[in-house]
């Protein structure tokens, strides 16, 4: 069987720097697919190549069986690919709902805005910011932005959503909310590939890990055998106490 | 179209459009009507020129252009051609959209304010075109002959009828915007106005978006300039490109609220009034720019929202009816 | 000699004036983020800063650049006040449509003032004959004049403490900050030295041809040509960026009429901006 997303290797290089190199790998249907990767190994250079942010150098995307290589984002989302970024960005002069409109209304199923609406007061209730939506976007704490960030995703009905780093910067409560609402997400038969630093949730929540070094992929195992990668924790050297929690969570 | 109905302003807009037909003829007040005119071209310019500074994002410097190309063409084939003055103004209007189309394909790749430096260039550009161009009598212009007049019933009806055509123009211009800012094209516009990037992510497919909202920007303006042009008998390469009037445009935009339909109307309709006011004025002739550039300087700093922003702010149900 | 080589060297001799004007506006582009739309009025502002002294005193007029330079720089720090300061860091649309007021304040003054009439400055000196072609004296010492402040410019960038807490503050404000530089202080000055310029090619455009209240604009357009044709905030590739496009100029000017230029000039502006964003010395790396 093949997989929902199939990524061939795809590489990008900026200037002198190679920040994707040569990564290929495959998410099935129905999985949590975990990215982690020390700082600027090129995590989100990944997912901005996957959704058509950058354009590759070399390599091949396969998405749902079609090969999106090049199409820009506005197009693979319309395929049923969304994504949220690391650092959000709401937009700030309309309200909260009018935000997940937008999100809806330019998705896969290309809303009317009557349906739109709809769907995105639904969305908003799921990630549980159906009381603000009347707010200004610009007006929400930075837990709710990422919510924010989420549910305009998920308003694009994507067959598979990009969570970059959602649980950053949020405290332990909002953390277990937010990790609430991605399996709820998963429940709901949305595959997710996602990046995150915390390192407890993404061993519990993904089924399988990707482990990005200086743009190239060192491993892609089950969390339990990712942790035991002796390549995994060498890139992770220079930050012993993650290499503990890797240990002490697995 | 049932929504439209039950929106305070549409029926706000027809009411408008109704004054200013109904005003100048009781009384046959013709001093009146030239005032008006003036008045109903400026909210055209304006509503349209919202369309890409208020609702998308992008300065046009140089929005006048479409107003001055329209002019010549439809000058151009209601005199030279001999088509009707209507037929002509509609012509005219499609052709410069078309060539905006173009120009938008082309200078929208641009991002910012790099998009409104090209803007000035276009003005430019088009403006030594013309000034160069035969057909249209390079720098010296063309003249309306008295008998393309004739088609309407001889030139002083001829120019009440285009006066009541105007008055159309700028009904639909409002119209326009009304529709555009409900519609989902609109929130694609908004989006990529509030961060193109991040629209294009959710799906906005910007491109595409940015050279139909500038194409379409440029219609109504262009029809306006057909007939204006047309009643004034008229037209060369400075009145047709009247940079000073392009750039009063923004001002008219900023003091009534940019990105509001009401704001756009009430800035113009202010404006133009005051701006005529000025130039009467004999003391004040000199100093209309001055007095232009100091209130916007004021309006961007102190009510960056403008006239409509302020009403927001005073009365936040307002947002409802005057949108 | 052949006519077009002296049409190109006379546009040449122009082009260093465009790439003078085209600094002042690279310099405040890089260093503030700030698009100068006042540019255009300040050249014209220098243009009859020159005339009003050289009708007052009928110096030397490359003299005189050197009180329009002062004058130049004191304008700047009010025009930063008026209507720069506030919207540093602000959306590049609230900086267009504040230096955009001021232009049409100062258009407006100027109007009333000079109305839209021709004016000149009656100045001329004895030029070099080579062949059937002359170059005018005071195209060469426009051309040397523009050079001679580039130099200096470079030497205060380069070589003194406010210049380089200038190129500090447009590498990384941020960071300047952080090593004490007060970034407004260095903000001011840079835009005041940019005006100056900016006036000062309009001194030394206003002896070599007639000129309105207007007439920035024109050299206006030519230095954003100019400013994204060397790639932003290079103040130096817009000198030479300047003179090639005087050389452009220069040499199709024996082929067209030269109302047609605005066209060519635009077309090469907007075919830059999209094929070669960073400037056609830029290199195409992040
Ligand atoms: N548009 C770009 N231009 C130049 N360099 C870039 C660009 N985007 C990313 N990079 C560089 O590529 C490298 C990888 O960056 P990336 O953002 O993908 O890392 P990351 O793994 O997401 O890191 P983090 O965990 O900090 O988010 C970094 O060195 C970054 O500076
Ligand atoms: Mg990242």
């Amino acid at each position: 069987m093949t997989g929902l997303l199939e990524v061939r290797g795809i590489s990008k290089r900026f200037g002198g720097l190679q920040a994707v190199s040569d990564v290929s790998f495959t998410l099935n249907e129905g999985e949590i697919l975990g990215l982690i990767g020390p700082n600027g190994a090129g995590k989100t250079s990944l997912f901005n190549l996957v959704n058509g942010v950058y354009k590759s150098d070399k390599g091949s995307i396969m998405f749902a069986g079609k090969d999106i290589t090049g199409l820009s984002p506005d197009r693979v989302v319309r395929l049923g690919l969304a994504r949220t970024h690391q650092i959000v960005r709401p937009l700030q002069g309309m309200t909260v709902l009018e935000n997940v409109i937008v999100g809806a209304c330019f998705g896969r199923e290309n809303q009317s805005m009557h349906d739109a609406h709809a769907t995105a007061l639904e969305v908003l209730e799921k990630v549980g910011l159906a009381k603000r939506a009347y707010s200004p976007a610009r007006a929400l704490t930075l837990a709710s932005k990422k919510r924010l960030e989420v549910a305009r995703a998920l308003a694009a009905k994507p067959k598979l959503l990009l969570l970059d780093e959602v649980l950053a910067g949020l405290n332990p409560t909002e953390i277990a909310q937010m990790i609430d609402i991605i399996h709820s997400i998963r429940d709901s038969g949305i595959s997710v590939f996602m990046i995150e630093h915390v390192m407890q949730a993404i061993m519990n929540l993904s089924d399988r890990i990707l482990v990005l070094n200086l743009g190239r992929k060192i491993a892609e195992a089950p969390p339990a055998e990712v942790v035991h990668n002796t390549d995994v924790v060498e890139a992770y050297l220079g930050f012993p106490d993650i290499v503990d929690k890797l240990r002490g969570m697995a | 179209m049932m929504t439209m109905l039950r929106r305070p302003l549409f029926w706000l807009i027809l009411l408008l459009a109704g004054i200013f037909a109904w005003l100048p003829v009781r009384g046959n007040n013709v001093a009146l009507r030239e005032d008006l005119i003036l008045v109903a071209v400026a909210i055209i310019l304006t509503s349209n020129l919202n369309l890409m500074i208020g609702y998308t994002g992008y300065v046009n410097f140089g929005h006048i252009v479409f107003y001055g190309l329209g002019g010549y063409l439809g000058l151009y084939l209601a005199t030279v051609r001999g088509w009707h003055l209507v037929i002509s103004a509609l012509v005219a209007g499609v052709l410069v959209s078309l060539v905006a189309l173009l120009f938008g394909l082309g200078i929208l790749r641009l991002r910012g304010a790099y998009f409104a430096l090209a803007t000035i260039g276009v003005l430019v550009a088009v403006q030594a075109f013309v000034a160069n161009f035969e057909p249209w009598g390079r720098s010296t212009g063309m003249y309306v002959s008295f008998d393309s007049y004739a088609p309407l019933g001889g030139p002083r009806h001829a120019l009440w009828t285009t006066y009541f055509l105007v008055i159309g123009v700028m009904a639909l211009s409002l119209l326009l915007s009304l529709a555009i800012k409900s519609s989902k094209f609109g929130l694609g516009l908004f989006a990529i106005r509030e961060d193109e990037d991040a629209a294009i992510v959710l799906g906005v497919n910007a491109t595409v978006y940015k050279a139909i909202i500038y194409s379409v920007s440029a219609f109504l303006p262009a029809v306006a300039g057909a007939l204006m042009f047309f009643k004034n008998g008229m037209i060369d390469p400075s009145i047709a490109f009247e940079y000073m009037l392009s750039l009063e445009g923004i001002v008219m935009l900023m003091l009534g609220g940019s990105g509001t339909v009401a704001g756009a109307a009430l800035g113009a309709g202010l404006y133009e009034r005051l701006r005529s006011y000025l130039l009467t004025s004999p003391r004040l002739s000199e100093f209309h720019l001055v007095i232009a550039g100091g209130l916007l300087l004021l309006v961007i700093r102190l009510a960056p929202g403008g006239l409509i922003g302020w009403l927001y702010r005073l009365i936040p149900h307002s947002r409802e009816v005057v949108e | 000699m052949s006519g077009i080589l002296a049409s190109m060297i006379d546009g040449l001799l122009i082009g260093s004036v465009y790439g003078l004007a085209a600094m002042g506006l690279s310099l405040i582009w890089g260093v503030m983020d700030v698009i100068n739309l006042t540019h255009g009025s300040m050249i014209a502002l220098g243009m009859f800063g020159m005339y009003l002294l050289f009708a007052a005193i009928a110096g030397n007029p490359y003299v005189l650049l050197i009180p329009v330079i002062a004058a130049g720089l004191l304008l700047g720090i009010l025009v930063y006040w008026l209507s720069v300061n506030w919207v540093v860091g602000r959306s590049q649309l609230m900086s267009l449509l504040s230096t955009f007021a001021v232009n049409m304040m100062v258009i407006g003054i100027g109007t009333a003032i000079w109305s839209t009439s021709p004016y000149n400055v009656d100045f001329s000196l004895s030029g070099i004959t080579v062949g059937a072609y002359t170059f005018t004296g005071n195209h060469i010492a426009a051309a040397i004049s523009a050079l001679l402040i580039a130099l200096l410019l470079e030497a205060f960038l380069y070589h003194t403490r406010a210049g380089k807490a200038i190129r500090a503050v447009a590498d990384n404000r941020d960071a300047a900050e952080l090593m004490g530089i007060s970034s407004t202080r260095v903000l001011m000055v840079a835009f005041a030295i940019g005006i100056a310029l900016a006036a000062a090619s309009g001194a030394l455009v206003s002896t070599l041809f007639p000129f309105t209240i207007l007439s920035g604009a024109g050299y206006q357009l030519k230095s954003f040509v100019v400013t994204v044709l060397a790639g932003l905030g290079k103040p130096f590739g817009a000198l030479v960026a300047g003179v090639l496009l005087g050389l452009l100029e220069g040499a199709v000017s024996p082929f067209i009429a030269v109302s047609w230029i605005p066209l060519i000039e635009f077309g090469l502006f907007v075919i830059v901006l999209i094929f070669f964003p960073r400037g056609i010395f830029g290199k195409a790396t992040a």
